[in-house]
């Protein structure tokens, strides 16, 4: 069954004055349970905007949204379950950050789920650890903080909730390469561990063909494609057009496709181009 | 040439914290010239002390010990203080917070009047800026409607209006759509070859760093490499080893030159990946 299901949604951010946008244009779409999603698309796109609607953040203006079959605003007063189920970590989420330990941050949002000191303390030492922060960071100010560890520990704060639904607008933008890595390998662990939902927003090509079972392509508050990480980014022209583009290891093979040599143009990863041109290299010899 | 800004043997902690945590060093002995006209990028672990480094080049921070001596006026001389404010001019990490105003022009005039430019002064400064960072149609909009790559190059606008000899960027693409990052970086690109401005862009994008002329890679508060993008990308392994990265298409080359293929030493984009694999390909 599909654990997301989303028909027709809209949303125009302040309906009847002179500053009217529509932000999410009749969506439709089903997320299976235990899937992967990636979401891209130019900024203003309407990314932010859609997965806000998914954990109940935004009310529609038109359409309906399903989790685990049961329409989320059918009980308007239980929006705040549905907050548990589907955790978000907000894009920019370092401004979520208030408490005067990195400590408290992270136990704010177990403590609010009524769980005992014990428990809470386990969550909080799992998601710190989870995000590459160590317990010497623990005791410190999140205000002190550089930006990419301040990115860590609003991570974990959510992370501590364990969600059914886990959304991540953004989460590695501002982190170094191997924080990077290291995030989002961990966040696939914890996909493959947990089999849970995952949706992940990025800009970032390489990480989304990469990590994601299936990719949605926004343009303008649209769907323009739904489909696997393979087929989307084989639309390489198509892509170019509403600003995002293909992973630069995709890009060499087309280039090297071009030129006549027989590449797979569906490479996502440089393990898989590199494979693909050894064995190229060594059958021609 | 002349070091434009000089960083000398320069220590920096911050305060201690309330709940008084012991702090090292956030900048830990660092050396660096950099010259009038350069293009550099400045790559490093987070909490390595970039933007630690940035703040200390136009004396937002000063030295705990050491100088950084800006066209030879050092930073802790408060009588240089508007001087150095003038010259270098400093994109903070993070745009939203540098909004000011509720329409592009004021917001970009914003540094100007704070340097006490004149009013018409101000006005050909704003219209030139707007237009280096192609932003001219967008004067009479608001700020907050604008989406992020857009905002990123008011913010750069605000800095260029007020003619600084140096811009430091500090991570500006970071929540950029590629054709985004791509805008940010021509603009400033376009600054540093037909202005003449020097360029220190902050970035965690290897594909970014390598358009520089030169690469600083900051480590633990240290300078820890300094090069040409070929030279500091080619160390695929101590990159690594420090948490950082090569755009994918050296690293596709490296892995295969590692297996005994007869690539490149570097290769930095996919345009020189894609020839280099020609020749090596396309002979056969
Ligand atoms: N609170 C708001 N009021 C009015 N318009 C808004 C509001 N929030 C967003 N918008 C507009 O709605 C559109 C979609 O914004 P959204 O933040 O969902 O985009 P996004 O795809 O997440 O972009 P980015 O990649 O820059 O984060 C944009 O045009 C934006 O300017
Ligand atoms: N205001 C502050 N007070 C105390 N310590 C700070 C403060 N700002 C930064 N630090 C510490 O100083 C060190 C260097 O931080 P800095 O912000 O310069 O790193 P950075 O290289 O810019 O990192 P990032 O890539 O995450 O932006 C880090 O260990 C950080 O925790
Ligand atoms: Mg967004
Ligand atoms: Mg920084």
């Amino acid at each position: 069954m599909s654990v997301i299901k989303v028909e027709e949604l809209k949303l125009i951010y302040g309906a009847g004055t002179p500053f009217q946008k529509t932000a999410i244009d009749g969506v439709s779409f089903e997320i299976e349970q235990g899937e992967f999603l990636g979401i891209i698309g130019h900024t203003g796109s309407g990314k932010s905007t859609l997965v806000q609607l998914l954990n109940g953040l935004l009310r529609p203006t038109e359409g309906k949204i399903c989790l685990n079959g049961k329409d989320i605003w059918e009980k308007p007063k239980k929006i705040r379950e549905v907050r548990f189920k589907v955790g978000m970590v907000f894009q920019y989420p370092e401004y979520q950050l208030f408490e005067e330990t990195v400590y408290k941050d992270i136990a704010f949002g177990p403590k609010n789920m009524g769980l005992s000191d014990e428990e809470i303390d386990e969550r909080v030492r799992k998601a710190a650890s989870f995000t590459g922060l160590g317990d010497e960071y623990l005791q410190r100010s999140p205000f002190d903080l550089s930006g990419g560890e301040k990115r860590r520990a609003a991570i974990a704060g959510v992370v501590s909730m364990d969600p059914d639904v886990l959304i991540l607008d953004e989460p590695t933008a501002g982190l170094d390469p191997l924080g990077r890595d290291a995030l989002l390998s961990q966040i696939k662990t914890y996909h493959d561990v947990r089999k849970n939902t995952v949706i992940l927003v990025s800009h970032s090509m390489e990480d989304i063909a990469r990590i994601t079972d299936r990719i949605l392509v926004m343009n303008k508050g649209r769907k323009v494609m739904l489909d696997t990480a393979a087929n989307v980014f084989s639309r390489g022209e198509e892509l170019e057009k509403i600003g995002l583009r293909v992973p630069q290891i995709t890009k060499i093979m087309m280039l090297l496709r071009q030129k006549g040599i027989p590449v797979d143009t569906s490479v996502l990863t440089v393990e898989q181009g590199f494979n693909e041109i050894l064995s190229l290299a060594r059958s021609s010899v | 040439m002349s070091g434009f800004i000089s960083v000398r043997n320069v220590y920096f902690k911050y305060d201690e914290n309330e709940n008084g945590a012991e702090q090292g060093f956030a900048l830990n002995g660092v050396d660096l010239e950099i010259k009038k006209g350069e293009f550099a990028a400045v790559v490093g672990h987070n909490g390595s002390g970039k933007s630690t480094l940035a703040k200390h080049f136009n004396s937002i921070y000063l030295p705990t010990t050491g100088d950084v001596i800006v066209d030879g006026m050092n930073t802790k001389d408060d009588d240089s203080l508007f001087d150095i404010r003038k010259k270098v001019g400093l994109v903070l990490q993070n745009p939203d917070n540098q909004i000011v105003a509720g329409i592009v022009e004021e917001d970009v005039a914003f540094g100007c009047e704070n340097l006490g430019v004149p009013p018409k002064e101000i006005r050909k400064r704003v219209d030139e800026a707007l237009k280096a960072v192609d932003m001219y149609e967008y004067r009479r909009h608001s700020p907050d409607k604008l989406s992020g790559g857009q905002k990123q190059r008011i913010a750069i606008a605000g800095i260029l209006a007020m003619e600084p000899e140096c811009i430091v960027l500090d991570e500006p693409t970071a929540m950029l759509d590629p054709r985004g990052r791509e805008e940010v970086i021509d603009a400033v690109t376009k600054l540093n070859k037909e202005r003449g401005m020097t360029v220190i862009l902050i970035t965690h994008y290897m594909e970014e760093a390598v358009l520089a002329d030169r690469v600083i890679m900051i480590d633990s508060g240290k300078v820890f490499l300094d090069g040409t993008p070929r030279e500091v990308f080619s160390k695929v392994e101590l990159l690594k080893q420090h948490r950082l990265d090569v755009p994918q298409a050296a690293e596709l080359n490296y892995k295969l030159r590692s297996c005994g293929l007869d690539l490149p030493e570097c290769v930095l984009d996919e345009n020189e990946c894609a020839e280099a694999l020609m020749k090596l390909l396309g002979s056969r």
